[in-house]
């Protein structure tokens, strides 16, 4: 017999920053909020304390703090014609896995996305006609403008405390800011961090070749903050214990530091950890949802039943939700029908990996997003009049701490691995190695889609996610591009070697180096033959189901992905709390 | 893998050292956590002495290897005097040899290199296998096991291991498992000295890197220059 807890008003799934922004929205405007999390309560004091956190091996190499592919992973195959397997050891796809999800382990680059980005198809056709869209490239606008996110992207960098500088404020360019950023309605809450060596280097070598490199908005506090919450955060000690760590002291944006303690005060709001939903529950006349299904730490099932259904589970979990719920059709490669799984896309990355002669870049100072960067490449921010592509890259140098295990083999070629040279090399690279990164736009393909494996099962006997991916011309073509733009910074910065690398010369790995920042196969869009949600992340089949998070992303901008799943999980509240509410159905009719 | 086992492997997870475990499962009202009862969740503390898991044939055989990888010179102390068989030792017996944290199930398909790993075997199992290959096959070639090898011959059996040519028969991928002695080894001599490798935080004196240190604040206006900053472990604190 299955339990069924007390009716909520809306219930969540997974709380990281979509979960618990959205969580926070509509506590505070009196709804009855429950949240159903997969992993444990996490607590700053006594989880991250700084006898606990700088450990590399656990957090790091071990990665002790994601979810574990032993209780679910995905499967990958490269194209259609291969058998999909489980990548059973961590691999790019990591998940969060404890209250505060990914949020509490990201590194905290900050980004909004520009104006092309959300309207990609609309700009690419009017700037250079549709000849510029590479054959089998899914290309389309998301529904919502950069100017009506512009007030959620604001809110969601004061919640958030990000240290930056504008580059356009109230249509004014404002110096040493991005001059390419959509316009900005106030300046960051925060003044950017402090640079280090690694960033001066690039920010010097950058303007002598007429480029507008700039502090990249970070999601570590420069100084005290207390956000609109009233949640207070400390000063950032540059510890460089960041990316896959928590944050000892309070400085780093996640869920953990600046909502979830201002949500756990509110009478309304209750989250059941340790609980794994299996389920979204639909209504017996097929266009509503009743709620989820989940299984508790003790393996018992419950139901918990609700008037709105949050899926906020992480892109690919959300993605493999609906699959299991069967809400949606899912997409089918070789009629291109359907849409739960279609444009499911990844990250185009390339830079250059650079060694100086005689440098102390003491790269153990930093933290997770201290960067500068060049946005000249990035979106449409540059003529592809006869290029051949669309978009480009953010290009960066990153001092974000040292990793004596996972810098090993970060070497010169031809070094040997082990012996007396190569202790040699590395203790003279571990100074003197680095490199720049190109975070590159991704453009879905009508060929690469998720679905579920017919094979492989998760730790409850649930299908995993299979993910059938490679990387497109498009992708080829800019990732080119991007690596010998980094390699001219790199020269230009005077390093001593300096070698490109591009993610695409290659077929895609999950084990191989890139980002971890997987998008769309449950999009958002103005068509419901080519989007699974409409502009509000409502769905088009279940008009009480909202889903948040990047798998609404049809295409990925050459930047990270947190600011924009931020922005949008605030503007779904306002539509839920100004219109849903008083009018429950499709907020948009077609 | 049968249901049942793979369940039993993911209870092993419930009681590591490193995997996050339960506190409360409906929270509510403020946070679960009292200021002044912190409840610190410390690592397993190393054991003083004694083997875990690897015999003591095994141990002198990955010491041996470790000596190799990292050989004492000028720069710092060999992989072997620095713990690197004894970390060797206790990942093995732990979460990390148990694979606690992998995918276990079958069916276990060769792939394609972008697909990865497919190793049925742990990482404790896999050492298990391939250190026996190792000596049967130094047997085979220069009748003795391979720590028994001078220096260069161990040398010469390893960089034959790298490069895949050397036949370790047909339980053990020997460029795989080259790489896993290599990785761990590695491991045990850069990471933090509680883990029972990087004695006197060796590794980390050789390379300038400070260790547990988690405030800089006072050093970012010393950009560029050499900071000679004593470095500091979560267990052997020089300071
Ligand atoms: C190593 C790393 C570094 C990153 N760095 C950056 C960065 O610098 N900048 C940036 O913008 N982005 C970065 N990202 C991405 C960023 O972390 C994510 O975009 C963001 O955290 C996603 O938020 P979310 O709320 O959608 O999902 P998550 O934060 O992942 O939250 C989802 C939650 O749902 C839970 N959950 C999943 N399935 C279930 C289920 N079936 N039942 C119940 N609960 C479930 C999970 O446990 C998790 O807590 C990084 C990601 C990683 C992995
Ligand atoms: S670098 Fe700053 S924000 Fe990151 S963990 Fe250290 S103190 Fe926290």
């Amino acid at each position: 017999m299955k339990n069924v807890r007390p009716k909520a008003d809306v219930v969540i799934v997974g709380l990281g920053w979509c979960g618990s922004l959205i969580a926070e929205e509509l506590t505070r405007a009196g709804l009855n909020v429950v949240a159903v999390e997969r992993g444990p309560w996490f607590e700053t004091a006594t989880d991250f304390p700084p006898s606990i956190d700088t450990d590399e091996l656990r957090w790091d190499t071990r990665r002790s703090m994601l979810l574990p592919p032993a209780v679910e992973t995905t499967t990958f195959r490269n194209n259609i014609t291969q058998k999909a397997l489980p990548s059973r050891d961590w691999n790019l796809n990591e998940m969060g896995y404890n209250v505060g999800g990914s949020g509490t382990h990201w590194a905290g680059m900050a980004w909004r996305f520009t104006p092309f980005d959300l309207q990609p198809y609309t700009q690419t056709v009017a700037r250079y006609g549709k000849e510029q869209i590479v054959k089998g490239l899914i290309l389309q606008d998301w529904g919502v403008t950069y100017d009506e996110l512009e007030p959620f992207y604001d809110r969601f960098e004061k919640i958030a405390g990000v240290s930056g500088k504008a580059g356009k404020l109230n249509g004014q360019v404002v110096e040493d800011g991005n001059p390419f950023e959509g316009n900005r309605s106030s300046e960051y809450p925060l003044p950017p961090l402090e640079g280090m060596r690694l960033t001066d280097l690039f920010r010097d070598a950058a303007k002598s070749l007429g480029q507008h490199p700039f502090m990249v908005p970070a999601g570590q506090a420069s100084k005290a903050y207390v956000n609109p919450l009233g949640v207070r955060m400390g000063p950032c000690t540059y510890c460089g214990y960041c990316l896959y760590y928590g944050c000892g002291n309070f400085s780093k944006s996640s869920p953990n530091a600046c909502v979830i303690p201002a949500l756990m005060q509110r009478e309304n709001f209750t989250v059941l950890t340790e609980s794994a939903v299996t389920r979204i529950n639909k209504a017996e006349d097929g266009k509503t949802v009743t709620g989820v299904t989940y299984i508790d730490r003790n393996g018992q099932e419950w139901e918990q039943p609700a008037g709105i259904v949050v899926l906020s589970a992480f892109q690919m979990q959300n993605v493999r939700m609906l699959l299991l719920s069967k809400i949606g059709k899912p997409y089918d490669p070789v009629s291109k029908t359907g849409v739960v799984g279609r444009a499911y896309s990844f990250q185009t990355v390339s830079g250059a990996t650079l060694f100086f002669e005689d440098e102390y870049l003491n790269q153990f100072i930093g933290a997770g997003a201290l960067s500068q960067q060049v946005d000249d490449w990035n979106g449409d921010n540059f003529d592809h009049t006869g290029k051949g592509f669309i978009g480009g890259a953010g290009i960066l140098v990153v001092a974000r701490g040292a990793r004596p295990i996972g810098n090993a083999d970060a070497l010169p070629p031809n070094t040997p691995r082990w012996g007396k040279d190569w202790k040699k090399a590395y203790t003279h690279a571990f100074q003197n190695g680095t490199f720049i990164f190109g975070q590159g736009t991704s453009y879905s393909h009508e060929d690469y889609y998720l679905d579920l494996d017919p094979e492989y099962k998760d730790s409850n006997g649930n299908p995993l996610l299979r993910v059938t991916y490679d990387y497109n011309e498009n992708d080829r073509r800019s990732a080119k591009f991007v690596e010998d733009r980094s390699v001219e910074i790199g020269k230009a910065m005077g390093a001593k070697l300096v070698l490109g690398t591009n993610a695409t010369t290659t077929s895609y790995s999950p084990y191989s180096f890139a980002s971890d920042h997987t998008i769309g196969g449950a999009v958002m869009g103005e068509d419901p033959k080519t989007s699974v949600l409409n502009r509000y992340q409502q769905s088009w089949d279940a008009h009480n189901l909202f889903v948040l998070g990047a798998s609404s992303f049809p295409n990925n901008a050459g930047y990270n992905p947190t600011g924009t799943i931020g922005a949008l999980s605030l503007w779904t509240a306002k539509a839920i709390l100004e219109q849903y509410l008083k009018n429950p159905g499709p907020l948009v009719k077609v | 893998m049968k249901r049942r086992e793979f369940l039993s492997s993911i209870a092993v997870l419930g009681v590591s050292t490193t995997i996050p475990l339960a506190k409360a499962q409906e929270v509510k009202g403020g946070q679960p956590w009292e200021p002044g009862k912190v409840d610190t969740r410390p690592l397993a503390q190393p054991r003083q002495g004694g083997l875990q898991y690897l015999t003591q044939h095994e141990f002198d055989t990955v010491g041996a290897i470790a000596e190799r990888f990292i050989p004492a010179d000028e720069l710092s102390v060999s992989g072997k005097e620095a713990g690197c068989a004894t970390f060797v030792d206790r990942q093995l017996a732990g979460d990390f040899g148990k694979a606690s944290s992998t995918y276990r199930l079958g069916r276990f398909v060769k792939g394609t290199a972008e697909q990865g790993p497919q190793e049925a075997q742990t990482p404790a199992e896999r050492y298990r296998v391939g250190l026996a290959a190792l000596d049967a096959s130094t047997q085979k070639q220069f009748s003795k096991n391979f720590a028994e090898l001078s220096g260069d011959q161990q040398d010469q059996v390893l960089h034959a291991m790298e490069a895949g040519k050397f036949d370790l028969g047909p339980n053990v991928e020997t460029k795989v498992f080259f790489e896993l002695l290599l990785q761990n080894v590695r491991e045990g001599f850069l990471s933090d000295p509680i883990y029972g490798g990087n004695k006197d935080m060796a590794s980390w004196k050789m390379i300038g890197f400070p260790g547990a240190r988690y405030d800089f604040r006072d050093l970012i206006p010393k950009k560029g220059q050499k900071l000679n900053i004593i470095p500091t472990s979560l267990i052997d604190n020089s300071l």
